[in-house]
């Protein structure tokens, strides 16, 4: 299943992730410049970020515990001294000519992250390391015809790196795994996982070969920033290996780049040449040296994560792992729920956030944050249903007047005079008025039992769908004579 | 005039204070002295008109009273010190005419302490160099001249603008910087006090970079109290340098008590290099019985990785230098050579705007880093750097002070040792090994040379020690009591 | 280890320093001469020797998240050879 059909066998794709994440900080890692997203060119940049003679790097603090913060959140080793190097390479949106990151001791080690797949189970994606590293600026190639624009904004802004180890498979894999990575981060606050503003964004190594056999030379397609387009660029890219190898041809080891126009990959020229990095330590900075007991106060920290999230969800509320999953996709979509879900019904609660809410949001282009209905009205109104005040079908309605008007639903309800009839008299009274405007109807129900939900239909349309649809239900067949 | 380019600092400043002079005359005799000396290209760019607005706002000061410790001091500042608003060009074509928007930290607080900017000083192209010949804007003539000889000799390098200024009375003080001997070979080969204080003491924010473990700022001066006055107003903790140190900058020139007894000196023998000039050898002999005449002890001590710190500064300095000079790329600032790609672009620039000497700096340096090499080369200099320094640890469990000669010889000519990069590199021998372990070292002029030249001794402290070192070279200084004056100085 | 044309070519690629043929015969003594002057560390043995990163025995201060810096796009295209509304210009980059 995981593997792929060649004209002469099968083929295994083997998957690494070297992901990019924004630290969602104030300033930049090196500089107090601001990080802010779409400002004009060059106005949030500091001297040390334009690499200006003599200027000098000093770390952030907050960008180290942010990444210490994560590392915790992917189970991983945290190195209480880890070392800046810079790695040196000639690019124009490169301002110092080497990017400040970690080579040999990067501040995360070893984790492991787990994804399910959709068949219900679980396969473990090891994290081989996180490092920090400065962002470099942006160029921007299509404002003059003969010239690019450099500007500077995003140099310095600081990145967690955090590279996989090669145990991805499927293109599904991959699209489970970075959507669990952003999951992670988002709701350890530590990087906003908006890949659309390249905060989050994917760097993927994709070889072939015979299952089982020796690791096949691999091409790495970069800066990918949408789940969808990994996906296709891993189909795209482990189909043209395999034609190539069937051939007869070799795998050359080069940097690729996804063209979302033509749905292909395509080889990047400019990084063609062979890199030689030449890092080293950066002289500017000095190790850092973290306590443990620095690091503890950051464990203390950690909010409850999305796989423990998911097994809680599925033993306080009874919910499937289905809707667990989809609450946690989102650490916003959760607590949603969670306040909906307080005192009413779980199931009818995960049905109206998931269901209705989802479907109006999106088609609103709303998100969970700036739904304009808030969690507490949701609540309110599926525990009007709960309590039997209204009945599911004039919930819908009550949605619709919540959205259109903004009061809460008990008020509409109240207003409207929505409220459900129990009263069995009054239902009473309706259902015989039915009965005896229709003796026709009575004497073919009697050969044809399943035509009482013609009487319940008439009965809801009598008292305006506020009865209660059993209750009128079982009086029909009370009245009639009907068995159950 | 000359009375006044003849004051030191510390004289210069008692007459300010007393309204005996003011700070504008002080300001007006050193333009012209340095007219005078033009000659010697120490100044590349002047700045009189800043210069005696700067005295004025002084003078005001001092008239009510007030005033830092260097108020209406005139001094040059090396050229790798970025200075607001004047063109800072660290001696090479490739900063073009770059003006900095900004003032390095060093310089920042010598404004702040009242001093006043006659102009930039030369240097070696990114102060690497030991002669100020690698300079774009041609050699520095040392005012010194050999007894009947006007052979133009080289003021040492990389600070040989400031040493030569200094020297020649076209400033009262200069600052400088020092990788691997750039204040202290000057110092010697012109006559000048130099001083190299510890790694850490004085900011690098602001200041050009070459080798980012190994640069240090500090002053150029005529007399040791004056390099007192001096490093106390360039020290600072600054927050933006990660490896500025945050200890108390003490006001050095208290220390100068003019007692040592007790204080034990080590002379570290293997700096007995063979083939040592008679002369330098005596040199040295004779300040071991200065110290001692003075009640110091002297000890012998052995430094077993001296030999090694050379080749080691070898690979560490540019290694280090062709990551900092990468930023000199012809986008944001300074010099740009069309090209027909942006990587042409690069090639070109960087060609035609880093000389031949910063090149080859560059060049050895990628070469170490590149890989396969990185361990055999950088990694391994690290380590014996690593040695050297526990070498300095264990013998300053014995000793205060270590003294040896600043430089195996006195100034040479200009030209004699360019085609030669190692013979040049040689210079360095007595100094680099300071760099190398991160410590204090100060060079005060001790004797002449057979041929009329001014020759220096070193003294090496303990880390953040600049006080105990102070105290010694001034009692040193005394004893020295060199008068002699170089033959180009402003009259 | 000593260097060859080739090589010197290499490292002058990397550096981004243009060279000529003329130029690389010489570098490739001078920078052969270094080496070998360099060579002498060989010597020494450093087994077990930790590599000194910093001549200063202090580990890295780290500075709070706070926006102090930047605002001055005009500054930091002053000294640029060619910038247009804020941005600096450079040769067009194909990728
Ligand atoms: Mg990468
Ligand atoms: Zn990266």
């Amino acid at each position: 299943m995981s593997l792929i059909q060649g004209a002469t066998g099968e083929w295994e794709i083997v998957l690494g992730l070297e992901i990019h994440a924004q630290i969602t900080s104030q300033s930049k890692l090196m500089s107090g410049a601001s990080t802010k997203f779409g400002a004009e060119p060059n106005s949030q940049v500091s001297l040390v970020d334009a690499a200006m003679p003599g200027m000098l790097p000093v770390v952030n603090e907050f960008c180290y515990e942010q990444a210490v913060l994560t590392g915790l959140g992917l189970n991983a080793e945290i190195n209480l001294v880890s070392i800046f190097d810079r790695k040196n390479y000639f690019y124009p949106d490169l301002p110092q000519g080497y990017q400040i990151s970690q080579f040999t001791d990067p501040i995360v080690g070893p984790g492991v992250v787990k994804i399910e797949l959709p068949d219900g189970s679980f396969h473990d994606v090891g994290i081989e390391r996180l490092h920090l590293e400065q962002d470099a600026g942006k160029s921007i190639h299509d404002l003059y015809p003969s010239q690019s624009c450099v500007d500077l904004n995003r140099s310095g802004v600081a990145l967690m790196e955090i590279v996989s180890d090669p145990d991805m498979r499927t293109a599904e894999h991959a699209k489970l795994y970075v959507s669990k990575i952003r999951t992670i981060l988002r709701y350890l606050g530590t990087c906003d996982g908006n890949m659309e503003q390249g905060s989050l964004r994917a760097d993927v190594n994709v070889s072939v070969r015979r299952p089982g056999a020796e690791l096949g030379t691999r091409c790495e397609i970069k800066n990918m920033n949408s789940i969808r387009n990994i996906g296709m660029a891993i189909e795209y890219e482990a189909r043209r290996q395999v034609d190539i190898i069937e051939d007869g041809g070799t795998i050359a080891q080069e940097t690729r780049l996804w063209d979302v126009a033509k749905g292909e990959t395509r080889s990047m020229r400019s990084k063609e040449e062979a890199h030689d990095y030449r890092y080293f330590p950066d002289p500017d900075l000095l190790p850092v040296v973290l306590e443990q007991s620095w690091v503890d106060a950051i464990k203390a920290r950690i909010p409850e994560l999305p796989d423990a999230k998911h097994g809680r969800l599925m033993r306080q509320y009874g919910l499937n792992s289905y809707d667990a999953n989809i609450l946690i996709a989102d650490p916003e979509n959760a607590d949603y729920f969670e306040i909906v879900a307080k005192g009413v019904d779980a199931k009818l609660a995960v049905n109206w956030v998931t269901g209705d809410l989802f479907g109006m949001l999106n088609k609103r282009g709303f998100t969970i944050e700036t739904s304009p209905i808030k969690a507490e009205a949701l609540g309110e109104l599926v525990g009007l249903i709960t309590d039997k005040t209204i009945s599911n079908k004039i919930a819908k309605q009550v949605f619709e007047f919540m959205l259109e008007t903004g009061d809460a639903p008990t008020k509409i309800v109240e207003e409207k005079g929505l409220k459900q009839v129990t009263d069995t008299g009054a239902i009473e009274k309706a259902v015989d008025e039915v009965i005896a405007a229709n003796p026709d109807k009575v004497e073919q129900v009697k050969q044809k039992p399943k035509m009482a939900g013609w009487f319940v239909g008439q009965v809801m349309q009598a008292t305006g769908g506020k009865a209660n649809p059993q209750a009128v239900s079982d009086l029909i067949k009370a009245k009639l004579g009907l068995e159950d | 005039m000359s009375d006044l380019t003849n004051l030191t600092l510390s004289d210069a400043r008692e007459k300010l204070r007393n309204k005996d002079i003011t700070a504008v005359e002080l300001a007006e005799a050193h333009i012209d002295a340095m007219q005078q000396t033009a000659g010697l290209n120490a100044f590349i760019f002047n700045t009189e008109e800043k210069a005696i607005e700067m005295a004025k706002a002084s003078d005001v000061k001092l008239a009510k009273g007030e005033g830092g410790i260097l108020e209406g001091i005139p001094v040059g500042v090396k050229d790798l010190f970025c200075t607001k608003d004047v063109r800072t060009t660290a001696s090479s074509k490739i900063l073009g005419d770059f003006t900095p928007t900004y003032e390095s930290t060093v310089t920042a607080n010598m404004w702040a302490d009242g001093a006043v900017l006659l102009g930039k000083l030369n240097c070696d192209e990114f102060a690497m160099g030991s002669s100020n010949e690698t300079s774009f804007f041609g050699p520095v003539v040392n005012p010194w001249q050999r007894q009947g000889d006007d052979t133009q000799l080289v003021p040492g390098g990389s600070s040989g603008g400031s040493a030569a200024a200094v020297a020649a009375r076209a400033c009262i003080a200069a600052t400088a910087t020092d990788t691997g001997g750039s204040i202290r070979q000057p110092a010697a080969f012109t006559g000048t006090v130099g001083m190299k204080p510890t790694y850490g003491r004085c900011s690098r924010w602001g200041t050009v970079a070459f080798a980012s473990s190994l640069d240090q700022a500090g002053p150029i001066t005529r007399t040791v109290r004056d390099a007192a006055i001096m490093l106390e107003s360039m020290a600072s903790y600054d927050v933006k340098d990660s490896t500025s140190v945050n200890v108390a900058v003490p006001a050095y020139e208290k220390t100068l008590t003019g007692d040592i007894k007790g204080l034990k000196i080590g002379i570290p023998k293997e700096f007995k290099v063979d083939g040592m000039p008679e002369e330098i050898q005596a040199l040295w002999q004779q300040g071991i019985e200065w110290l001692k005449a003075a009640g110091a002890e002297i000890h012998d001590v052995s430094l077993p990785h001296t030999k090694y710190a050379l080749p080691a500064y070898y690979i560490v300095a540019p290694a280090e230098a062709s990551s900092n000079l990468a930023r000199y790329d012809g986008v944001r600032y300074g010099l740009r050579v069309a090209g027909d790609n942006i990587d042409e672009q690069y090639a070109n620039s960087r060609a035609e705007g880093f000389g031949e000497e910063v090149q080859r700096r560059i060049l050895i340096g990628t070469y170490v880093l590149s890989a396969g090499y990185y361990d055999a080369y950088y990694k391994k200099a690290q380590r014996v750097r690593t040695l050297i320094k526990r070498d300095f640890d264990q013998a300053y469990e014995k000793v205060d002070l270590m003294l040896t000669p600043t430089t195996p010889t006195a100034a040479f000519g200009i030209g004699e040792n360019i085609g030669d990069p190692l013979t040049m590199y040689l210079n360095d021998i007595f100094t680099v090994s300071v760099n190398m372990a991160g410590l204090p070292g100060i060079s005060i002029p001790a004797g002449i040379s057979a041929n009329g030249l001014p020759l220096g001794l070193q003294l090496i402290g303990k880390p953040f020690d600049e006080e105990t070192l102070f105290r010694a070279a001034d009692v040193m200084e005394q004893a020295a009591d060199f008068t002699a004056l170089p033959q180009l100085m402003a009259k | 280890m000593a260097i060859d044309q080739a090589t010197v070519r290499k490292v002058a690629n990397l550096a981004r320093i243009r060279v000529s043929d003329e130029q690389v015969a010489n570098l490739e003594s001078e920078l052969n001469q270094i080496l070998q002057f360099v060579e002498q560390l060989s010597e020494v043995d450093t087994d077990g020797v930790a590599p000194l990163t910093s001549a200063v025995e202090m580990t890295q201060p780290l500075r709070a998240d706070v926006i102090n810096d930047g605002g001055y796009a005009d500054q930091i295209v002053k000294n640029a050879p060619a910038s247009d509304d804020g941005f600096f210009l450079v040769p067009k980059v194909i990728e």
